[in-house]
């Protein structure tokens, strides 16, 4: 049994993953057969899942709805959901949508305190109220907003996005919409009419002059504010790119146009749905799929890998194993079973694969190299640092390097979910930035940098810790740990220094310079000069083993000031990836490697693993460090 | 004995160690400083110094704080030249660092040959424009341009640093002196009397009619000073009169001398070229249904009358183009759309990096794997 464990324990992993790939067919409305419908949102084609993800995520903090109704638990997926929104609103806005945290926001809106989540029917009455907060606070530049300002400001967002859905299949207030269509249609003659002769100063049917105008303003809005396009090119030979939303193909009929069977589809969907006719709505996307997968068969593909990649969560399922990896290697040291080692190793193995594949469907879908934005290098540290952990624990098998990937791994998953909270991930990259080859080589290169630089961070503080609080960092384990550091410095040298040089020539050829001292920029260049300065050191015996330490974990927050500090900055021409939030915990982060650095000075005779080695405990302890050269140099 | 000293002192790790570290705290210090500053003042002050001085807000003294980038960089590479020389002679398993620093020391000088010699200008084209001439992004000169002829113009143009001189300038093309009674190097102008603004004591031109003001240096990285100057012309020791100088002042102020015409303009410095550039067609497209833009475009013709050259170039993000010891690059554009403006970088040290980054990174990746393998190898044997 023991000798099976940690094959066991992937099986149980990897079966979680995959009979998650094949969930049981849907009863009643087909939701996720909706949900892959591809949609053009963010200049993007994109399915209708990805639009409702996102949404919620940016009005919930979600990627889903669970609440505790009348009779018990409710879930609804985030298709689900789009569907009430979109068709059927009115239940929509009795689900708890909407994730309001500041208490003085909720004060100001008189909402309990005890509560999270709001529904739009909470919220209908205060719109005039936060608009007016808003349209003050928008004066306010954004890095000098206060939290309760920052809240307000979220919500209003929250608030026109959802009321831009709600309008982008269908009319507000409207029950049949396919009726109300062919009425259009059939009034539009008179309307139109009636248009002309008033217009030309003659008698004029009122009621048909004024039935028209109403329903035009009404497709006027669904075309002004319809928050994804919908409807497909009517000449795909043309142009791929021409999406329009529901409220301008409608309109083209008052200028001879004609309606595109994709309305007409979208109607029949609507109205199926508001009748509370399952059969009739998956005939209607059954034929509408078939319609589209004739003209738009590359579209339609993307929808559903997309819709695939969505439902698949790699990264989510990668954190989970990452975290069991991380917890039974720890415990592996405390009671040296090999098996548990040997578990957290396969384990760490098999959420790098999934790992992998998230990131590898990710550039298929997108076309691009692993990192094209923050959110990216988030996930692409994580499954660089796992990789050199993993190599580090084949070559040791001490659980360290076990340890130091599951954590990274972690830790790197959890902010990519955080930086994902500002919506799509998979937006359009700017016009300097549409270069796959700087993406693959400066970007990459830069990213495996700040990765190693962890990695070697990670290290040192296992070394710390190790040394300080138990008697087990023996001079072997410290000399090898030294050895593992100094190695994956190295390697953060190389990929930081020619990152950023790549980085500088990519200038050159967008910008017409090669270094123009710009935050980040400088950022990268700080790593590199520290991560010279750990190197220089070493080999000119300025530090042994411990100074290495903490000039390594000193890395850490070099690092992570580049990685997210500049960008907090707001100048310069990188300044793409500003967000304040992050603020806290980076500082928290400095922080906590502030300590450890000083934990990291503190004279050997308070390090546990050093107390019995040193025979001249109180003379020169701080000075003397470990009094031995360093072994690689 | 001194110089032994000097000798192991230039040669340390220690130094290098200690150079590396004072590096990062410029870089960090300097970049923090950029928030206030603005990019362009920051970096002069910080990187392309040798000393960074500080002084107290509003006081007129500063004293030197922190080594700037051009010490550190300098010591940085007498450091590096001279160990090599003392320490390093050649051995194959130091292969991987004697190339990674051949490589560093070709980037520093190729940077510190940017510095002194590249020049940034602009070239602002409208469709179907044409121009021989870029124009500086912030210095400025005075133009006299004598337009008798109707044909050609000949031009004298005296830099801005000249005029900020205040004195009197003698050009052998001109048949007058220049007097300069007054520069601004930022100022604003008027045509009403304001709290701040004095009235100009020009005597004829534009002048007359206006009130004038000094302002402050500008810091912002995207803005930048508009000078104005108060000039008397004299000839045989006459005035001709005293005119007022502005880059606010679009319409040309002339003057007539001897059967002659001039015309006074304080512009944008420009640097004129053997070819010329006309700008064909420009693009700005962006992602459906979004405000990013996708890309931006502008088609050139070239000409050069001395070589009979006479083509296309497609100019765009991350694709300049290099010709006649210039790279013209997409910077930014019209409102309208309908005009681009080019940066044309003139940088005869552009190839260094390219070269240094191939060095170095070939180096590192020989010393990196030359210890590699052999480890690996090690681990792995049972």
């Amino acid at each position: 049994m023991k000798k099976w464990l940690p094959w066991i324990l992937v099986a149980a992993m990897a079966a979680w993953v995959v009979t998650a790939l094949f969930p049981p067919p849907e009863k009643g409305f087909q939701a996720r057969e909706f949900g892959q419908l591809p949609v053009l949102l963010n200049g993007r084609i994109q399915p209708f899942d990805s639009v409702a993800r996102n949404s919620l995520l940016q009005i919930r903090t979600k990627q889903s709805l669970v609440w505790s109704g009348e009779t018990g638990s409710e879930h609804l997926t985030a298709s689900q959901w789009l569907l009430e929104v979109l068709m059927k609103s009115e239940v929509a806005d009795t689900r708890p949508a909407f994730r309001i945290d500041s208490p003085e926001l909720l004060g100001m809106l008189k909402l309990p305190e005890k509560e999270k989540y709001f529904s739009f029917n909470q919220l209908k009455d205060k719109l005039d109220d936060i608009e007016r907060q808003s349209d003050r606070i928008q004066g306010v530049e954004p890095a000098h907003r206060t939290p309760f300002e920052k809240q307000v400001m979220r919500l209003q967002n929250a608030l026109v996005l959802y009321q831009r859905l709600k309008i982008t299949l269908r009319p507000p207030n409207s029950d049949d919409f396919t009726a109300e269509l062919a009425q259009f249609q059939k009034a539009l003659g008179p309307g139109l009419a009636a248009v002309r002769a008033r217009e030309a100063g003659q008698k004029y049917d009122e009621q048909a002059f004024g039935d028209f105008i109403q329903s035009f303003s009404v497709f006027n809005d669904m075309a002004r504010y319809a928050y994804a396009l919908v409807v497909p090119p009517p000449n795909p030979e043309a142009s791929r790119d021409a999406w329009e939303t529901v409220g301008t193909n409608v309109m083209r009929l008052a200028h001879g146009g004609t309606l595109s069977p994709a309305v007409q589809s979208y109607a029949a969907l609507v109205t199926a749905y508001r009748a509370n006719q399952p059969g009739q709505f998956n005939a209607a996307l059954d034929s509408y799929r078939q319609w589209l997968g004739e003209r738009f068969a590359p579209e339609v593909k993307k929808g559903q890998r997309e819709f695939f990649y969505n439902g698949f969560q790699a990264f989510y399922k990668a954190l989970v194993i990452y975290v069991l990896a991380f917890v039974l290697a720890c415990v592996s040291w405390f009671n040296r079973s090999e098996v548990l080692r040997r578990s957290a190793f396969y384990l760490i193995v098999l959420a790098w694969i999934i790992h992998t594949v998230g990131i590898g469907f990710r550039m298929v879908l997108e076309g691009r190299p692993p990192v094209t934005n923050l959110y990216s290098s988030a996930v692409f540290i994580g499954w660089a640092a796992a990789i050199l952990g993993l190599a580090l624990e084949r070559l040791y098998r001490d659980g360290l390097g076990a340890a130091i990937a599951s954590l990274v791994g972690f830790v790197t998953l959890v902010i990519a979910h955080n930086l994902a909270l500002a919506g799509d991930t998979m937006e359009m990259l700017r016009a300097v930035l549409d270069t796959n080859f700087w993406l693959a080589t400066h970007v990459v290169a830069v990213t495996l940098g700040y990765s190693a630089t962890f990695v070697a961070g990670m290290l040192a503080i296992f070394y710390l810790i190790r040394g300080l609080f138990t008697s087990t960092l023996d001079k072997d384990t410290s000399k090898g740990l030294a050895r593992m550091v100094y190695g994956i410095v190295c390697f953060a040298t190389l990929f930081s220094f020619t990152g950023t040089v790549l980085g500088g020539i990519w200038a050159d050829q967008s910008w017409g310079r090669f270094w123009g001292w710009d935050p980040k920029e400088n950022g990268a260049l700080l790593i590199v000069l520290w991560n010279a300065a750990i190197l220089h050191a070493r080999w000119g015996g300025l530090v042994r083993e411990r100074g290495l330490m903490n000039m390594a974990i000193f890395g850490n927050i070099v690092t992570s000031w580049s990685w997210f500090g500049v960008n907090m900055l707001g100048v310069g021409l990188h300044a793409y990836g500003f967000m304040d939030a992050a603020f806290k915990w980076l500082m928290i982060f400095v922080g906590s490697q502030v300590a450890l650095i000083a934990l990291g000075l503190l004279p050997d005779r308070y390090w546990k693993s050093f107390q019995g080695r040193s025979p001249q405990p109180a003379a020169a302890p701080a000075a003397s460090g470990l009094k031995r050269r360093p072994a690689a140099a | 004995m001194l110089l032994d000293k000097l000798i192991s002192f230039f040669t340390s790790l220690k130094l290098t160690v200690v150079c590396l570290a004072l590096a990062v705290v410029l870089v960090f210090i300097g970049t923090l400083a950029q928030v206030d500053m603005g990019l362009y003042k920051a970096q002069n002050a910080f990187f392309r110094s040798f000393i960074v001085f500080w002084g107290p807000q509003g006081a007129d003294w500063k004293i030197p704080v922190f080594p700037g980038g051009y010490l550190i960089g300098g010591v940085l590479l007498i450091n590096l030249v001279a160990a090599h020389y003392k320490r390093f002679g050649f051995r194959r398993d130091k292969l991987g660092i004697i190339i990674t620093h051949l490589g560093l020391i070709l980037l520093l000088l190729g940077q510190l040959a940017t510095d002194l010699l590249s020049r940034e200008s602009n070239l602002h084209l409208r469709i179907g424009e044409a121009r021989n001439y870029s124009e500086s992004d912030r210095l400025t000169e005075l133009a006299v341009i004598d337009t008798t002829d109707g044909d050609t113009e000949k031009v004298v143009a005296i830099p801005d640093s000249t005029l900020a001189e205040q004195r009197e300038i003698r050009n052998a093309a001109l048949p007058f002196t220049i007097r300069v009674k007054q520069y601004l190097a930022n100022s604003s102008l008027s045509d009403q009397a304001q709290p701040g603004f004095e009235k100009c004591p020009a005597t004829a031109g534009a002048g007359p009619r206006l009130w004038m003001k000094e302002e402050p240096r500008v810091t912002k990285m995207d803005a930048r000073d508009v000078p104005s100057a108060l000039l008397e012309l004299e000839a045989n020791g006459q005035s001709l009169g005293s005119w007022l100088v502005s880059e606010y002042l679009r319409e040309p102020q002339s003057v007539t001398f001897a059967h002659h015409t001039y015309t006074l303009a304080l512009r944008l410095r420009r640097y004129y070229k053997p070819f010329s550039l006309q700008l064909l067609d420009f693009r700005h497209d962006i992602y459906k249904g979004t405000e990013i833009p996708k890309n931006f475009s502008s088609r050139v013709r070239v000409r050069n009358a001395a070589t009979g050259e006479d083509r296309e170039a497609l100019i765009y993000m991350n694709n300049p183009l290099r010709y006649g010891g210039l790279t013209f690059y997409q910077a930014s554009f019209d409102p309208d759309d309908k005009g681009s403006i080019l940066q044309v970088v003139h940088n005869p040290s552009w190839l260094t990096p390219y070269l240094a980054c191939l060095l170095v990174g070939a180096g590192l990746t020989i010393q990196f794997l030359a210890h590699l393998i052999p480890f690996v190898k090690r681990r792995l044997t049972p």
